[in-house]
């Protein structure tokens, strides 16, 4: 106290010493300074220039109009394979590129206008609105709790327990009713999604020729894909079935080929795997044909195809299904029966 | 006859039998040259064998081997074929400027009768696929719609839906396809060059690659037409959201606080 009158001394003049007492803080330091005075725009003060402005935004809602005019004019005027070239953009369809142009104007526009018009010409005054409170006054508060007080009293709520218990039974039971409608989302999968088209003797048929695939046909370090014979794409469960039954081939020397069920499964280093991502479904077919690994795009899980479809890197849970197969009398590939596993991503009931 | 002995000191006469001489000596080597020809045809080959085995030696060897039976940095090139060399050296990957995860496209360093030289020597050392004349990757007459579908079926998930490229596992990549000319395109199906899987014939018929490349010259050539215009590199997805997110939703901030700022007021302050 003392040492810091002593230094508040030490830091005036000689002569200001005597009136040290004279200098005295604000009032109030923290206190509203309150808003600056009210500057007029051009517009305010000027009734050409607020004229003006009012054709700067009628100019531009004038535009807005015509320019969907144009939108509807190019909608019935341009075929639809007209193109052209524009420079950055390339060859571009001219519906598309004036459809997309003279709707933009017609938003911009009104946006700008309006925009325009506030800051030009709409009051500019800056007022304060003041906050309240929004805490009740001490008289209105316990006036209500009595009023609810008396309200519960008189409607026997705490004594009438039966009552009470019954409604409360009531209240709890209703929303089962929405709950068991859910029931309609659909029919159960049952055991749809342990099973595919594959079964024993369906020869594999290549994706691209749909001809069944002999064992010489696939080389080593090639990538093929096939289907379950018997499916073609104007069946109309197609999608679902493929989206199941998708599988990959690729030829491996025999002796690179670490796992012994795998090995067991192929048909003379022909190793067939499922091609969606047991993760979350994707089909993966991103085939490395010097490492063996197969990617899934989607979330980078990775598959060692030599050693029995293991995951060695990604979020996938377990290894590719493997399809057991075998070349038959004729000399064609065959499936020796569905997957030993449901193929795709897990779920509840797969265990 | 006798007219003819009278005849043979005219001063034409010598004329006469240069003439015939020379003609039936044209005759001869016309009904002979076919098969001269042909035995001067593989004199080149074989000559084409010897002068690439001296390019192998000089620019290959150290990797492949002496006699192209791989090393531990580089893998055998018995039976890869005369179409794998005619890729690898035409596109400028081989030679290997060094070791990595993946050898990139380059200036090419050899000419094409170097290539086609090598070419002969790697196809003496086993049968593999043959470097395909024009008119079996042409892309002419080919089936554009049935090409995307194979495209998407086969290519599409390493080389993006429109042939962009993309990236494989610890640093090795897709290469974009545009640009690769119908020729490359058709031996890198064919012999699955590095970690790309091949597509020979017998899964993949030469009608299907030509049905392939021409939808790649669909889409990818200057001529391709985009319906939207502004495909942004064809990345799909996370390049359109960057753009928006960065152009689209700065364009709005920036109009924000335009709108709020302050207006110009008839006298300076």
């Amino acid at each position: 106290m003392s040492s810091h009158e002593i230094s508040e001394a030490e830091d005036k003049l000689p002569e200001e010493r005597g009136a040290g007492s004279a200098v005295r803080p604000a009032e109030d330091p923290f206190a509203d300074p309150g808003l600056p005075p009210h500057e007029h725009r051009k517009q305010d003060i000027d009734e050409r220039a607020a004229k003006r402005s009012e054709r700067t935004v009628a100019l531009l809602f004038t535009v807005s109009m015509l320019a969907t005019i144009a939108f509807i004019a190019a909608y019935v005027a341009i075929p639809v394979d007209k193109y052209i070239y524009v420079f950055p953009i390339g060859h571009i369809s001219a519906l598309n590129f004036a459809l997309g142009v003279t709707l933009g104007i017609a938003l911009f526009t009104i946006g700008a206008g309006a925009v325009h018009w506030a800051r030009t010409l709409m009051s500019d005054v800056e007022i304060a609105d003041e906050r309240h409170p929004i805490e009740a006054s001490p008289e209105v508060k316990s006036k209500v709790l009595e009023e609810f007080h008396t309200g519960a009293k008189e409607s026997g709520f705490g004594r009438r327990k039966l009552a009470r218990n019954t409604l409360f039974g009531a209240l709890a039971l209703v929303p089962l009713s929405g709950v068991v409608l859910l029931r309609d989302l659909g029919p159960l999968p049952g055991t749809k999604l342990r099973h595919t088209k594959w079964a024993k003797g369906k020869r594999l048929m290549n994706y691209n020729t749909m001809q069944p695939l002999r064992p010489e046909d696939i080389a080593v370090g090639s990538l093929t894909f096939a289907m379950p014979e018997g499916m073609s794409e104007e069946q109309h469960d197609f999608q679902t079935e493929i989206a199941k039954a998708a599988l990959m081939l690729v030829r491996l020397q025999p002796e690179n080929i670490k796992d012994k069920r795998e090995l067991d499964w192929s048909h003379e280093g022909i190793v067939a795997f499922s091609k969606i991502c047991t993760h979350v479904g994707c089909p993966i077919n991103l085939y490395e044909q010097q490492t063996h690994h197969v990617l899934c795009p989607c979330h980078q899980s990775t598959f060692d195809l030599s050693d029995g479809g293991r995951v060695i890197f990604g979020p996938a849970g377990h290894a590719l299904p493997q399809l057991r197969i075998r070349a038959n009398d004729q000399g064609y590939l065959e499936a020796m029966g569905d997957f030993s596993e449901p193929v795709g991503p897990a779920y509840w009931e797969r265990g | 006859m006798k007219k003819l002995s009278a005849r043979r000191r005219h001063p034409l006469a010598a004329l006469v039998v240069l003439l015939f001489a020379l003609a039936v000596t044209g005759g001869l080597y016309a009904a002979f040259s076919p098969s001269e020809a042909k035995a001067d045809d593989s004199s080149a080959q074989s000559l084409a064998i010897e002068e690439g085995k001296k390019l192998y030696a000089v620019g290959c060897a150290s990797c492949h081997g002496t006699g192209g039976q791989g090393t531990s940095d580089g893998p055998s090139l018995v039976g890869v074929g005369s179409a794998a060399v005619d890729f690898q050296v035409g596109t400028g990957r081989m030679p290997a400027q060094q070791p990595g995860a993946q050898v990139p496209k380059k200036k090419k360093i050899y000419s094409d009768a170097e290539i086609e030289q090598l070419a002969a020597y790697i196809a003496s050392l086993g049968a593999g696929p043959v470097t395909p004349t024009k008119s079996q990757y042409s892309p002419d007459g080919a089936d554009v719609a049935k090409g995307g579908e194979l495209f998407r079926t086969n290519c599409a998930q390493c080389h993006n839906f429109a042939g962009k490229g993309g990236a494989l596992t610890n640093g090795k990549f897709a290469p974009a396809l545009d640009g690769v000319s119908p020729k490359h395109l058709y031996e890198a199906m064919q012999t699955g060059p590095q970690n790309m899987p091949s597509f020979p014939d017998t899964v993949m018929p030469e009608k299907n690659k030509q049905d392939i490349i021409a939808y790649l010259d669909t889409v990818n050539s200057d001529k391709s037409k985009t319906p939207g215009g502004l495909e942004l590199g064809g990345l799909g997805p996370v390049s359109e959201g960057l753009f928006g997110w960065v152009f689209g939703m700065g364009a709005m901030i920036v109009l924000t606080i335009w709108v709020a700022a302050r207006t110009a007021k008839a006298k300076k302050s």
